[in-house]
């Protein structure tokens, strides 16, 4: 029953990574922990990302955590979610991107997009 | 298949391990030894000395009447006791006082979370037309009008005279000193069995377990500093909202500290809530305003023994009295 779905969403993920392949994006994880972000392993406050690149928020702590900018370059908000889960946002333009969780603002990073 | 497996990972997370790793966690409640402050306003007796009688001074106030005081009133948990709070001309505001206790630990003050530090927010009450109605200006020419002031400042920030500035410092300096430590839970949590109830323990596993208050009521001061709409029945408050316009904070309010909450009654922003009890059972319900609520909100399903010892572990929250001497001010 769900496997036609499957696999249309497994053929649109080879495209997106051949699309993103193609143009030389990259797709960083940045987890949100204790209450931070990290990258890899490490407590974050400024990633540098280049145009076009891809960064997944995934939620590491046992409670809900929401990520959103108001920055003109980049404009968001994922919501709330929890534990294990994680969305993604594409970084169209270059500038600094002020990301924040909105329901811990001690959560507070800057992207910035080359 | 899967989803069913990880929600049953989940529960058997959250009804098992959590109150296991709470007991076994001794120490993870206690608050830092040094209460944190600015490194250009370290405190010294000299600040605090002069930060005590500001507070106390309703000279600061347009009326000449309003203290910080007034509103947060040492012998009511540094609260006032009323739903909301009484501003200029004695009328009502729209938000209940909120505690001074252990404030110097907030990564935001105010419900809303609008200033960042202590020193930031002193003037905000104080200028603010509906609360003390104050005049910056006016406040700094009265105060070195008085020798007494005049004295105490040098003394306190010597040459950096009687300022916005150096009003804010000394405030936030005795602010800092109102601190709940020593309560029974704390001893409970050091090694003394005896320190709280039963009940009171029981709760606590609650707490941390079952009725996952721990989800935002984090430690060591039970706060996450997050800010939650907890599904309040009637309000209309956006709050947070209307500094940060993200749907997530549509109704939502500072989580508050725990430590001395049974002495801050009435409770919640608009303080709607007349006892812990009622509390208790409005999160037992799962919030009552469904719109736009915090997902972390569901019905706890709590039995009447459940509630009360949660209760109890609240009550347990009480730090030992710390004795006040009011000051005399200069005249």
């Amino acid at each position: 029953m769900n496997k036609p779905g499957v696999v249309r969403l497994t053929a649109a993920s080879v495209l997106i990574l051949w699309g993103a392949a193609a143009l030389g994006s990259e797709e960083f994880v940045i987890e949100q922990k204790d209450k931070d972000f990290w990258y890899q392993g490490v407590k974050t406050v400024t990633l540098k990302v280049k145009v076009g690149d891809v960064i997944q928020f995934k939620n590491m702590d046992p409670y809900f955590h929401n990520v959103f900018s108001l920055s003109d370059v980049k404009m968001f908000d994922l919501g709330s979610y929890p534990l294990g889960q994680s969305k993604s946002v594409k970084f169209e333009k270059p500038g600094k991107v002020e990301v924040e969780c909105a329901i811990h603002p001690q959560m507070h990073m800057v992207v910035d997009v080359k | 298949m899967c989803s069913h497996r990880i929600l049953t990972a989940v529960i058997f997370y959250t009804i098992l391990i959590v109150p296991g790793r709470a007991n076994d966690d001794r120490g993870a409640f206690r608050l830092p030894e040094v209460v944190p402050a600015p490194a250009d306003n370290k405190p010294t007796p000299e600040r605090i000395e002069l930060g005590k009688m500001l507070f106390f001074d309703p000279r600061l106030s347009g009326s000449n009447w309003i203290s910080c005081a007034s509103c947060h009133n040492p012998s009511l948990g540094w609260s006032d006791g009323l739903a909301t709070a009484m501003g200029d001309g004695m009328h009502a505001l729209s938000r209940s006082t909120p505690t001074i206790v252990n404030s110097a630990f907030n990564r935001f003050q105010m419900w809303d979370g609008r200033f960042r530090s202590l020193e930031e927010q002193v003037w905000g009450p104080l200028l603010a037309s509906a609360e003390m109605h104050g005049d910056p200006q006016e406040i700094v020419k009265k105060l070195q009008s008085l020798p007494g002031y005049v004295q105490a400042f040098e003394k306190a920030y010597p040459g950096e005279g009687i300022t916005k500035e150096t009003v804010a410092k000394a405030v936030a300096s005795f602010e800092r000193t109102v601190i709940s430590k020593d309560s029974p839970f704390d001893q409970w949590q050091q090694g003394d069995e005896d320190a709280v109830t039963a009940a009171a323990k029981a709760g606590f596993v609650l707490f941390t377990g079952k009725a996952n208050c721990i989800a935002c009521h984090q430690r060591p001061d039970f706060t996450d500093h997050g800010f939650h709409n907890i599904g309040l029945r009637g309000n209309t408050d956006e709050g947070r909202y209307l500094k940060v316009p993200v749907k997530v904070l549509k109704g939502a309010f500072k989580t508050p500290g725990l430590r001395d909450v049974a002495l801050t009654a009435p409770y919640m922003h608009n303080g709607m809530y007349r006892t812990l009890e009622e509390v208790v059972n409005h999160y037992d319900r799962g919030g009552d305003n469904k719109e736009n609520p915090d997902p972390n909100l569901k019905p706890l399903k709590l039995t009447t023994q459940e509630k009360m010892n949660l209760v109890e572990f609240l009550k347990s929250l009480t730090g030992r009295e710390q004795v006040i001497t009011l000051p005399r001010l200069p005249q």
